[in-house]
């Protein structure tokens, strides 16, 4: 490595945030002074480093990214290397923050996996809403000049699915951003039926750092199990909503209360966004944002949005709204989803309203262990694991709604149309040292 | 020698022929569409799971034989 962490202050948090400055993207030459100059390090070190570190995808499939640079890596004619930068996820705000504000630090992570897999271009794809993003990558993609790869960005429609894989891949190559069948996946036959890398902006930026840091110094944040920083989304009931960048086995108490404790006592937290599960809030307090900790109540963090739900609201009513949302957003494509996510969400609708008929909890959860795993992509399975979920944490809410309307008034979850939090707050966390 | 059937959820249109010729493996849900209890094809079955893969109108119905 050609710089030391203790050279550019790199000691704890802020890692992939350092030099955030308000309002507006870092400068090359402030990017260059925070985090140093771009390193020069052989694809297959790069690649070993990656694998040492432990980095993981941050787009929400968590999968181990070294592994998707070798996917890559190995096969002839490789494609570009795709920055996924869609982030459909209504309430996360991260991936937008990155780009808008830091994007030489994912531009760096790209070019650096592009030289990893032998790709000889970069797109950067982003949705039609992140305005900033594009125009703030277009300025950093011209102050560049010595990158030996082209890059170029693509503006895609808005639309929760469009973020899929293969539906980014579908749409660079045909410009319908809806998902394909899978295989051949994007690693196999992905941009202009090549071997594609496509990577989350959080993940290139982690890895801008370990090129230049080392795979040793991301461990030294985070767990054995869980190394490195994460950037989370915390919005809802919390008095500073905003995006967050923590080690991770963080106690999600401690993050509540970085974001500025919530405004009410809470009833339950929707961890991983509406592709996650909500959690009950007695249950989350407790836990650890680690991998583990979160399995052991059938959550994962996703993407990393964190939407904290207030005692007043209605969280029957909340999720009724997402569902519907969810059933709206199918690429429609597929029966099961199509149908299935529909006749759902008209059900939780009405146990939402009071409703329902009494067998209508069983014949959800009957169309929801029968719609998993039956559309050609996740969107259905992400949609079923959240009602079943809602109607488990719940389930109280169900009784008391079953005998006259609940009296909550609406919490308003961020939903396509609805602002979240102001993004770019920084906030030094505990370090947890790794065992 | 062994199959496993698989269903392309984006070509599939509903026609039902595979749940028709092959009810031991498939059956229809409540609008209509496939669904695979189990993707692994006994010995005995093959032959009609073949039979049902060549009968679909979209070519939804795949079989891998290893």
């Amino acid at each position: 490595m050609s710089v030391r962490a203790s050279d550019s202050g790199h000691h704890g948090l802020p890692r992939v945030l350092a030099g955030l400055e308000p309002g507006g993207a870092v400068t090359l030459a402030a990017h260059t002074r925070i985090h140093g100059p771009l390193p020069d390090i052989p694809p297959h070190q790069l690649i070993e480093e990656v694998e040492r570190s432990g980095l993981r995808g941050r787009g929400g499939a968590d999968f181990p990214t070294s592994r998707k640079l070798r996917a890559v890596a190995g096969r002839r004619r490789v494609g570009p290397v795709v920055v996924n930068g869609s982030e459909t996820e209504p309430a996360s705000a991260k991936d937008r923050l990155l780009l808008a504000r830091m994007p030489h630090l994912v531009l760096d992570g790209a070019v650096l996996a592009a030289g990893a897999v032998g790709a000889s271009e970069v797109i950067v794809k982003v949705g039609s809403g992140a305005v900033d993003a594009a125009r703030a990558l277009e300025g950093a993609i011209a102050a560049r000049s010595g990158d030996p790869v082209r890059i170029s960005v693509r503006v895609g429609p808005e639309g929760y699915v469009t973020g899929e894989e293969s539906a980014v891949v579908h749409y660079l190559n045909s410009e319908v951003a809806k998902p394909t069948f899978i295989p051949p996946r994007p690693f196999e036959r992905g941009v202009r039926g090549r071997p594609t890398l496509i990577q989350n902006p959080e993940t290139l930026a982690q890895l801008a750092l370990v090129a230049r840091f080392g795979s040793r110094w991301y461990r030294e944040l985070g767990t054995v199990a869980d190394p490195g920083s994460a950037l989370v989304t915390i919005t809802g009931a919390v008095r500073a909503p905003g995006v967050y960048e923590l080690a991770f086995g963080t106690p999600i108490r401690d993050l509540l209360e970085a974001a500025g404790g919530p405004v009410e006592p809470l009833q339950a937290l929707l961890v991983g966004g509406y592709f996650g599960t909500w959690v009950d809030a007695s249950a989350a307090v407790e836990l650890r944002l680690a991998r583990e900790d979160l399995r052991s109540v059938g959550s994962s963090l996703g993407s990393g949005v964190l939407i904290a739900l207030g005692e007043s609201a209605c969280g029957l009513h909340e999720s009724a709204r997402v569902i519907s949302y969810l059933a709206d957003q199918s690429a429609g494509q597929c029966g099961p989803c199509v149908y299935g996510l529909r006749a759902i969400a008209d059900a939780v609708q009405a146990m939402a309203g009071g409703v329902a008929h009494g067998s209508e909890h069983a014949r959800v959860l009957r169309w929801c262990s029968e719609v998993r795993g039956r559309g050609a992509c996740h969107h259905p399975d992400g949609a079923v694991r959240f009602v079943e979920s809602a109607l488990r944490v719940f389930a109280a809410d169900i009784e008391s709604h079953r005998r006259g309307r609940c009296g909550a008034r609406p919490a308003g979850l961020p939903l396509g149309d609805s602002a979240v939090a102001p993004p770019g707050r920084v906030e030094r966390s505990r370090l947890v040292r790794a065992r | 020698m062994s199959a496993t059937l698989r269903i392309n959820a984006i070509a599939c249109e509903a026609h039902g022929m595979c749940a028709e010729l092959l009810p031991e493996l498939i059956r229809l849900d409540d609008w209509g569409y496939p669904i695979l209890d189990e993707s692994e094809v006994p010995p005995d079955l093959v032959g009609l799971a073949r039979r049902a893969v060549d009968a679909c109108p979209t070519l939804a119905l795949l079989i891998d034989e290893a």
